[in-house]
């Protein structure tokens, strides 16, 4: 138990910085801002109960709202995601993920099965992070241009890291 | 009673989200206005440590560049010393400090950390509280205006990048004085817009922008940019300017804060009209 404490924090920290040192100086275009932190709610386990993973979202915000200066953004947009995450998860998975040690991920569930799985819960964090941040409906066509190329972004950083870092582990 | 108990603990996970909601949303409603920035009080201290390390390191990496550039500024500040200008006046003796008495002072400042990507930027500086900076300074860059200063902490500021929202400052074109307020629109860093000049000035390509004498943030006449291009739409009163920035901001490393020393005086007589 302690020991997977410690790894989620592990993992949380080498996320959270490689999204402070790599992906926060990628410099696309101004309407390309991925967030792949959000890779940490993504890849919790199944079974995990809703309330801990509001909780852990809660946290996460927090963490990232400190680190960009942004008061409560990344929180709100967290927040909703990880509440939603659970109602997904028990339409999109069978009772035996729900109750075996199942992590969403691409090796468990399949690449199709997580790109939407992905597409969808990325899509509504940056939805409500990108229309928090420029506080109002005045730019929304622009603004809705951002969050569907910056989602399309992450996804594919998280599906490729995903590809990386699990992919090593099964062969190790 | 009973019921409501029930009702709470059946579904006490969305109570939990929505708490936690509904605090994120205070929080933004509370904090969006720059003025009201003072949240950032509380977490610079700590990320920005964290910050200054990353910074070090990606320092050295522009070493020749900021060489460069210092150099330029260098030669230009050697060529505005007393030494450089010829003597043309007779009487010698002008020593009387009555007459220009020093209204803004400058500290430099490295930047921490920088983004130019994002609808709403920020940049972090190393310098804050026991450096004499305080919230609402200018700050420039050897070329042009970057932002304001937004909060501080003991040994950080946050800079209010003109690259963000909620900045707006007001400039006029150098040819002929004519007001405008400068913004963003979150296209391209590289360029920003001027708004509110109205459609009976003359412009042209290049015409250089500077800041105005109206605020009490930036001295009068420092460059922001140059007019990019330059359209009006029928029936508009105002011209579509898109300016050519100075800054660059993506290679942002030194900047200088502007101290306004008459700034309380300023502001203080001011106050008294609103009474």
């Amino acid at each position: 138990m302690i020991l997977e404490v410690f790894s989620y924090l592990l993992r949380f920290i080498i996320i959270l910085l490689i999204q402070l040192l790599v992906v926060n100086n990628i410099e696309l275009s101004s309407s390309v801002n991925p967030y792949i932190y959000t890779a940490f709610i993504l890849l919790l386990p199944i079974r995990m109960k809703a309330w801990q993973v509001v909780i852990l979202s809660f946290l996460t915000g927090m963490v990232m709202d400190a680190f960009s200066s942004t008061p409560g953004l990344h929180i709100a947009a967290t927040n909703l995601m990880g509440f939603l995450r659970y109602y997904y998860l028990r339409a999109a998975t069978t009772k035996e993920d729900q109750e075996g040690r199942v992590i969403p991920s691409i090796s468990q569930k399949g690449i199709v099965w997580f790109c939407f799985y992905g597409f969808v819960l990325l899509f509504i964090h940056h939805l409500v992070l990108f229309f928090l941040e420029i506080y109002g409906f005045g730019e929304f066509i622009s603004t809705l241009w951002r969050v569907v190329l910056s989602t399309l972004v992450s996804l594919l950083l998280i599906v490729t890291g995903q590809l990386l870092f699990y992919n090593v582990r099964k062969n190790g | 009673m009973r019921n409501l108990i029930f009702f709470i603990y059946k579904y006490y996970v969305f109570f939990i989200f929505f708490t936690l909601e509904v605090f994120a949303f205070v929080v933004i409603y509370r904090f969006n206005t720059y003025q009201r920035t003072s949240f950032v009080n509380y977490t610079t201290g700590v990320t920005s440590s964290f910050y200054t390390a990353v910074s070090n390191t990606q320092s050295y990496f522009n070493l020749r560049r900021v060489n460069d550039s210092l150099q330029i500024e260098n030669a230009k500040l050697r060529s505005e010393l007393l030494t450089s200008y010829y003597k043309n006046n007779i009487t010698t003796s002008l020593v009387n400090d009555t007459v220009y008495k020093q209204q803004y002072m400058y500290v430099a400042a490295s930047v921490v950390n920088n983004s130019v990507t994002k609808r709403n930027n920020y940049i972090t500086i190393n310098r804050g509280r026991l450096h004499g900076i305080e919230p609402e300074m200018g700050v420039i860059s050897e070329s042009g205006v970057v932002g304001i200063i937004m909060s501080v902490s003991d040994r950080y500021s946050t800079v209010l990048s003109l690259l963000n929202n909620n900045c707006k400052i007001s400039a006029k074109l150098q040819k002929n004085g004519a007001f405008g307020s400068l913004v963003w629109d979150g296209v391209d860093p590289k360029y920003a817009r001027l708004l509110d000049v109205n459609k009976h000035v003359p412009l042209a390509m290049n015409d250089p922008i500077i800041t105005s004498n109206y605020s009490t943030i930036f001295p009068e006449g420092l460059p922001i940019g140059r007019i990019f291009t330059h359209s009006l739409d029928a029936g508009d009163n105002f011209h579509t300017i898109k300016v050519e920035l100075y800054t660059n901001f993506s290679t942002l490393s030194t900047v200088y804060v502007i101290r306004n020393l008459f700034k309380a005086e300023q502001q203080t007589l001011e106050s008294t009209l609103k009474n």
